[in-house]
């Protein structure tokens, strides 16, 4: 019966509709289940947030977040690429808040005034990964440069992230220090985000540069092994860039700034420096000394509220 | 086994955000399937039906777009939502919305190309009939779609079967985002990125299953309508 198809349809349809319908429910919802005593919620609720991968598929930010949005209100949205794409997301307007790890990209932004301030929070390692056997002998070596030029003399093979991320232009400058411009067939440009590159690098048993954080939270990370760390040459800093709302007016400015203010307070940088102690028996991302900490944000200059609050924060870093 | 498991409990499990994934990836693939059918479906027709000038050239667009891949589809709807773009006004990118917008740009050439060429192939049997008893032209329209319903029901399911499996506009336009874009064939991208690929492939049968489900249904309209 054509009755049948026509129901068929029309339950198909209903249910599209249907569904359109309620999505403004469903953020809410989560917010007002998880917390037990009412929290105004802002004018402004959600907060785009463009971040690293490095940070994202780590588990950090999935883990502090929530605590975050049980405490303000607030919802992060959280969309993680390479620090190349998350940063050009500030400039079409597409995010409200950068989380991001390349200095020299992110001075050019604020250069160009795309943002108020830079304000490096946190650091980890990069760490050089490869075979366990380890046949270029990266483990004797004694700093970052030297181990890739040991890398390149034995023309072993390196996988380069090869995507204009953070990770990409800090082996890049590793690269320049070592005075070798890496080329050949043991260098693979692979295009491609962390979590993809170390998997190639375990297939290919090949070497690779990564943060620390993606490499323990890696599933494969069994069949590579981390042979170069904690080397001044493989510091890596995190910073928060809020968007100007003089280049995107209705960027939600209140919103990145009560981010900032939280992940740069005491109870932010507890959570951060305790982050992956108890999964991996060490500390992932270690938060920056107080008076490392530029001014936040505001469309005027003038300090204020956060700078009292900068002043107890931890020392220990 | 062991995955498997895993993932059965994180389906049933207290903790929803599997059934979320799941959820959201039905409503975008289904909503996307409903306008890009209502869309395509009755412009295929035309263009298999009439005759007018630039006909020809629409079918070949229409072709050309067929093989559309799922990034170009994504890319451009991207352009369009951005703030920077023409409707960055409506705020739509990283929404459900946007990623249904990509989709469509992907399902309405598909709708379209394959009823155009169901259509063409009997049009000319179509409109003698339709002479025959005397229908107008704006009804011969109404008259064909009627007659080749049952082709309509694996042409939607083909549209349907190109949402839910493309990757690239989904990534693009909804950006993975936990808890509101997040679907299934970005958490497969995902899980495969972290190295776990067990979990990986575990997703990726949970939605063959899904997909077979949907086709099971549409079969069963089918014949239900025989």
């Amino acid at each position: 019966m054509k009755k049948t198809l026509a129901l068929l349809l029309s339950l198909l349809l209903a249910f599209s509709l249907f569904a359109c319908g309620e999505k403004a429910l469903d953020g809410d919802g989560l917010t007002e289940a998880s917390t037990t005593e009412p929290v105004i919620i802002p004018e402004n609720p959600v907060i785009r947030l463009s971040t690293t991968t490095s940070v994202n598929d780590s588990g950090l930010l999935p883990a502090i977040v929530p605590v975050f949005e049980a405490a303000t209100g607030y919802t992060v949205e959280i969309t993680s690429a390479g620090s190349g794409a998350a940063i050009e997301k500030g400039r079409t307007g597409d995010a409200d808040l950068l989380l991001v790890h390349s200095k020299a990209s992110e001075e050019e932004f604020l250069a160009e005034g795309w943002s108020p301030a830079r304000i490096p929070f946190m650091y980890n390692y990069f760490v050089i990964v490869g075979p366990a056997n380890d046949p270029a002998g990266v483990a004797s070596a004694t700093s970052a440069s030297e181990a890739l030029k040991k890398i390149a003399e034995s023309s072993s093979t390196f996988i380069s992230r090869g995507d204009d991320s953070g990770t990409h232009k800090a082996e890049l400058k590793i690269w320049d220090t070592a005075g070798i411009t890496p080329a050949g067939d043991w260098y693979v440009s692979a295009g491609q985000g962390m979590g993809a590159v170390l998997n190639m690098a375990a297939e290919q048993q090949a070497y690779t540069l990564t943060d620390k954080a993606t490499y323990l939270a890696h599933e494969q990370k069994s069949q590579l092994a981390m042979l170069l760390e904690k080397n001044d040459e493989l510091k890596n800093t995190y910073s928060l860039l809020a968007i100007s709302p003089e280049k995107w007016p209705d960027t939600n400015i209140a919103g990145a700034q009560a981010f900032i203010e939280w992940i740069t307070s005491a109870e932010g940088y507890k959570l951060i420096d305790e982050y992956g102690v108890n999964e991996y028996g060490e500390q992932l991302f270690f938060t920056m000394p107080a008076e490392s900490l530029t001014v936040p944000v505001t469309s005027n200059t003038e300090p204020d509220a956060p700078t009292e609050e900068a002043t107890t924060l931890p020392l220990a870093a | 086994m062991q995955t498997f498991q895993e993932l059965w409990q994180l389906l049933t499990g207290p903790d929803g955000e599997l059934r979320g994934i799941v959820y959201t990836t039905l409503r975008l693939c289904l909503t996307s399937t409903v306008l890009s059918a209502a869309l395509g479906i009755p412009g295929g027709a035309a263009l298999g039906l009439y005759r007018f000038p630039g006909r020809k050239f629409l079918v070949r667009i229409c072709r050309t777009l067929m093989g559309l891949p799922p990034v170009l589809a994504g890319l451009a709807a991207f352009f369009l939502l951005s703030r920077s773009g023409p409707l960055g006004q409506y705020k739509l990118l990283y929404s459900v919305g946007a990623m249904v917008t990509a989709q469509i740009m992907l399902g309405v050439p598909i709708a379209a190309g394959l009823t155009q060429s169901v259509i063409a192939s009997s049009a000319e049997a179509i409109r003698e009939t339709a002479y025959g008893i005397g229908l107008r032209r704006c009804r011969l329209l109404g008259r064909t779609l009627h007659e080749c319903r049952k082709s309509f029901v694996s042409i939607v399911c083909l549209t349907f079967g190109q949402c839910l499996s493309e990757v690239g506009a989904a990534q693009i336009c909804g950006g993975n985002i936990a808890g509101k874009t997040r679907v299934m064939t970005t958490a497969i991208v995902l899980e495969t990125n972290m190295g776990d690929f067990k979990m990986a492939g575990a997703l990726g049968i949970l939605l063959l299953l899904i997909s077979f489900g949907i086709m099971a249904l549409g079969a069963w309209g089918v014949r239900a309508d025989e």
